[in-house]
């Protein structure tokens, strides 16, 4: 695999094979204004997962809203931090139990949806599958990725 | 067991323990609800009644279970009128209503206000419908009811009939009725089945519900029949509404294999899935299923407050 090695930044690998470009969009990439190069790797073949993403960002540390987000698409992907071409942190994303003002609920007529001063609160669910149940309305979110709040 | 201070927004929040003793307080309130005793537990408290949408027997009934126990109510049947149209916000209006009264009771047409209405209020919360969510004190009286009618909850055989895609009744009751270890049959056009995630949550509680839609054949073994109205506009064509409505119209010769101890349960309106001859049946229930919503509601407003 050649990925050009970056200085500064982070890597996230693990993603699900093809889930590369959603990890992106969540972070918002490319950045408007910014030249930091950013490196995509897809379906790289991989001994636990068969096949895998990698993504490389020059010059970014993640927030934590940032990670859970990543976490409810990609429950297995792994955050590396690299400072002076040394790796300095390499963590598993943790699926939080409930996941505040990221997600948006995808219930047209949920009090979520209306101009009311709150944000939305979605229990976690890890069964076979990831499911976000509202807290409000208590309906699951139908697309997580398409629910995520930008 | 306390509730003083509790909201009560889904039945999801109660175990079925709780739900116990909500029924056997709702069972002592019912010479109170039937106006054969007095009951003075609620004097000097207010409650507030915030319908923005029209309902007629749960709005009636939960005043008359207030002013049953001696309390005073205040509130509206409506949001025209209320700063609602003004935009002012939910939030806001029940900072408002906590500050008027001792207990606040919503009906509102979107789903999940109830839990924002118990988030800002420091009164008691109860829901009295939000949207298409939940409806807690429709599912309690349900229940009462099927204790009140056959002596017991557990192991009886249950099917609900009617629309149970979108009847947030169904939904409700069928979770409260999976903790009381029922034989649950879903009977419904296939247009209206219920959704697979109430099945697939059902399942995961230890239930084993059976899917049917042949309403004929389920009556001889059933304990109670709850039967749900069909809305004509879930039905794009008239002509394939009014035969799937007829097949789940609960007639006198629909009933007549039917055991004696049979019940049928309707949260009603009723349009004509059960015809007025039934009324006058031992089967029909939905009457006093009605009135059930007085002790229920007045036990609920009696816990919520502290008062027993």
């Amino acid at each position: 695999m050649k990925i050009t090695p970056i200085s500064n930044g982070t890597a996230i690998d693990h993603i699900p094979g093809g889930m590369a470009l959603k990890v992106c969009r969540i972070l918002d990439i490319p950045e408007t204004g910014s030249h930091s190069s950013i490196s995509i790797a897809m379906y790289v073949s991989s001994k636990k997962m068969g096949f895998k993403d990698l993504v490389k960002i020059e010059d970014r540390e993640l927030k934590r809203k940032e990670v859970d987000k990543i976490a409810l698409i990609a429950p297995n992907a792994t955050i590396i931090i690299i400072k002076d071409t040394e790796v300095t942190k390499k963590m598993q994303v943790s699926l939080p139990k409930k996941v505040m003002e990221i997600v948006k609920c995808s219930n047209p007529n949920c009090i979520t949806n209306k101009k009311e001063p709150i944000v939305s609160e979605f229990s976690v669910e890890n069964g076979s599958e990831i499911r976000l149940k509202c807290i409000y309305c208590e309906r699951y979110v139908e697309d997580i990725m398409e629910s995520i709040v930008w | 067991m306390s509730f003083k201070g509790k909201d009560v927004v889904s039945i999801r929040d109660f175990s079925r323990k709780e739900i116990e003793h909500i029924l056997s307080v709702a069972e002592t309130m019912v010479p109170a609800a039937k106006g054969q005793e007095t009951n003075e537990l609620m004097k000097g408290k207010i409650l507030a009644t915030l319908f923005y949408e029209p309902s007629t027997r749960t709005n009636l009934s939960f005043k008359a279970a207030m002013l049953r126990l001696g309390g005073s109510t205040l509130g509206f049947t409506d949001a025209k009128g209320t700063s609602a149209t003004k935009g002012e916000t939910l939030a806001d209006t029940i900072r408002m209503a906590e500050a008027y009264s001792d207990i606040v009771v919503l009906r509102h047409p979107q789903e999940g206000s109830a839990r924002l209405a118990a988030q800002f209020s420091k009164q008691p919360v109860i829901n009295a419908g939000d949207g298409a969510g939940q409806h807690p004190t429709q599912t309690l009286l349900d229940l009462f009811t099927i204790k009140d009618e056959l002596g017991s909850i557990e192991g009886k055989n249950i099917a609900l009939v009617g629309d149970l895609r979108y009847g947030r009744t169904a939904h409700s009751l069928a979770h409260a009725l999976a903790m009381f270890d029922t034989n649950l049959t879903f009977v419904s056009p296939k247009t209206l089945k219920m959704p697979g995630e109430v099945i697939k949550h059902l399942e995961d509680e230890g239930a084993e519900p059976v899917i049917s839609d042949d309403l004929e054949s389920v009556i001889p073994d059933s304990d109670i029949i709850y039967v749900t109205r069909i809305q004509k506009e879930r039905f794009p064509d008239p002509a394939e509404y009014i035969k799937v409505a007829g097949s789940y119209r609960l007639d006198l010769d629909m009933i007549k294999d039917a055991k004696q101890t049979m019940r049928i349960m309707h949260p009603l309106p009723r349009v004509n899935e059960i015809p007025p001859e039934v009324d006058a049946t031992v089967h029909s229930a939905y009457f006093r299923q009605a009135f059930n919503g007085v002790p229920v509601r007045m036990a609920l407003l009696a816990l919520v407050s502290g008062v027993v």
